[in-house]
């Protein structure tokens, strides 16, 4: 983890209220790994005074991308930047999705909600390239929620879509559309990042197949370095049932383990 | 003829520590100190104030823990933590090997609580001093805590002062009426020296829910938005009691820091600026001493109290 002051916006892009930014960062971008994030600082000034917490959507040797929709001032203002305006973002922060190269001929199903899917291009990408099966189930209200499907087929991974107003794809929500397919396939094991009704359906549906699940989750973040204690979440440890760190510990947290409200 | 720089003295005495320099982190805004060794050189800092301890482990409060509001932040945290004995085991041994003041905050529910983490942690090595948290407002209801009350506060750190080996620093709230008849309290009661101030008792809520934004309803506001009346407390501290005084509240810049050091704190605590930028308070000591090299101060301590009131 590192702080890169020197960051650089390379390319912005939106879709209604959906931003990809490509940034040039190129420490971060090297040392990410899938379900990892940044936090991205906004303002010069004292407001909006915290950094926001963003999943990395993509990772390379130039730097990440990051993909969000606008749900406040912080990220209202990070929309409006300018490629070749200056960001400082510190990360790759937390832990990742369980990614290994054991994993060849395996099958995954990864499952993205909303602007949940950010992390889950990443993740689909790193599992393709080491030979795991991948199905990407994409999900959102309406069509305008699932703007990264070209994306997702440039790379060579179809995603199966489903929208909630039936506008396209399946009609319905996507825990229904995965729960179709678990219940022809069984995947080795089952990725997800999206609200937490969406992530909390989907555990109980993989603890029903036995399927082995990772969840993303989300909080605000006061630091997102552990120092706060802002973000946490009931996570089972040894110790017991404690409210615990979602930026040391997680964001990715096994589904066993987590507590939902 | 090249000039030599002139080095500025940039150390801080409360007569009871010599520090580096005046530039602490405050309790609950820098974990345990080794959180921040990917991004600064701890050694760099004055000293740092770990987060606060309870006898026992203590979960915290439910979340949303924080909220952002206008260039400050609202946390009601509720000072979950490891307790004093995964402290001294686990996180001390790793402190020692620092050359920087380490200050543990010291909580407790009552009064017996403050006394047995005080009596536990006199048995650790590498401790400078103590910073006794009477001031926490997320921790029972409505705020209350022993600092609200000149009374209590005497009570409280003359039970501690008598109990503790160790200097003690008494971190005071400013959710009072007469926040210098508190700090008179503190130091009749034998403090060594007055931190303030802590988080001032506030809420936000949503307007389409009509809900508070935070589970616990009420939590502590912190973060640029309170220095002005920081530094209103510390000035009028600084002026009526003759421990020395540790400014904090909002410090985000070396100006703000020299601010402090002019209404009369020999040292300060930076506290939510390390939550925006991990390095803030390494970054604060370098602007500390280019200004006093700007402005022909040879030791930081001589600017202490030169505030000019006509």
């Amino acid at each position: 983890m590192t702080i890169d002051r020197n960051a650089r916006l390379r390319e912005i892009r939106n879709w209604d209220d959906y931003f990809h930014l490509a940034i040039d960062a190129p420490e971060i971008g090297q040392e990410a790994r899938p379900g990892q994030f940044v936090m991205v600082k906004v303002a010069d000034g004292p407001f909006p005074l915290l950094r926001r917490p963003l999943s990395i959507h993509d990772a390379g040797a130039n730097g990440v991308e990051l993909f969000f929709k606008v749900a406040g001032l912080g990220t209202e203002i990070l929309s409006r930047k300018k490629p070749g305006d200056p960001l400082d973002l510190i990360g790759p922060l937390g832990k990742g999705f369980t990614v290994t190269n054991g994993m060849k001929g395996k099958r995954a199903f990864c499952v993205g909600g909303g602007r949940g899917i950010a992390p889950i291009y990443f993740l689909a990408r790193e599992l393709g390239a080491r030979g795991v099966q991948t199905t990407v189930f994409y999900g959102g209200r309406r069509l305008v929620d699932i703007p990264l499907r070209d994306k997702f087929e440039k790379a060579g991974i179809k995603p199966l879509c489903s929208t909630d107003d039936g506008s396209f794809g399946f009609g319905g929500l996507v825990t229904e559309l995965v729960g179709l397919d678990l219940a022809k396939t069984k995947p080795d094991v089952l990725y997800a990042c999206g609200p937490e009704a969406m992530m909390k359906t989907l555990a109980a549906l993989a603890a029903k197949h036995g399927v082995p699940a990772e969840f993303s989750l989300e909080s605000v973040m006061g630091c997102g370095i552990g120092a706060c204690w802002g973000c946490v979440h009931r996570i089972k440890n040894e110790s017991g049932d404690g409210w615990t760190k979602i930026c040391e510990e997680g964001p990715i947290f096994p589904g066993e383990r987590i507590l939902w409200p | 003829m090249a000039m030599t720089k002139k080095s500025v003295d940039l150390t801080a005495d409360l007569g009871f520590l010599k520090l580096r320099n005046p530039v602490l982190a405050a309790s609950g805004t820098f974990g345990y100190g080794l959180e921040f060794e990917p991004y600064l050189d701890l050694e760099k800092l004055g000293g740092f104030v770990v987060k606060g301890l309870y006898y026992k482990p203590r979960e915290g409060n439910p979340p949303p823990r924080l909220v952002e509001t206008a260039s400050g932040l609202i946390n009601a945290i509720g000072l979950q933590g490891v307790g004093v004995e995964a402290f001294s085991e686990k996180i001390l041994p790793e402190l020692r090997r620092l050359k920087t003041a380490v200050i543990v905050n010291v909580c407790g529910a009552d009064d017996d609580e403050y006394a047995a983490v005080v009596e536990y942690l006199d048995k650790q090595d590498g401790i400078a001093a103590y910073e006794l948290n009477i001031s926490c407002p997320n921790v029972k209801a409505e705020g209350l805590c022993p600092a609200l009350s000149p009374r209590t506060t005497f009570d409280l750190v003359k039970r501690i002062k008598a109990a503790s080996r160790r200097p003690l620093i008494t971190k005071l709230s400013p959710n009072v009426t007469s926040i210098v008849e508190i700090a008179k309290a503190a130091e009749e009661a034998g403090t060594d020296a007055i931190a303030l101030v802590n988080t001032f008792l506030a809420m936000a809520l949503d307007l389409e829910t009509r809900r508070p934004k935070l589970r616990n309803v009420f939590g502590g506001l912190s973060g640029p938005a309170i220095k002005p009346i920081a530094l209103r407390m510390v000035y009028q501290v600084a002026s009526r009691v003759r421990v020395p005084v540790i400014g904090m509240g909002g410090i985000m810049t070396g100006a703000d820091a020299l601010e402090f050091l002019v209404a009369g704190a020999a040292a300060v605590e930076v506290g939510t600026a390390n939550f925006v930028d991990p390095d803030a308070a390494v970054r604060i000591v370098a602007e500390i001493e280019s200004w006093c090299e700007a402005h022909g101060v040879a030791a930081v301590r001589e600017i202490v109290g030169t505030i000019m009131v006509s």
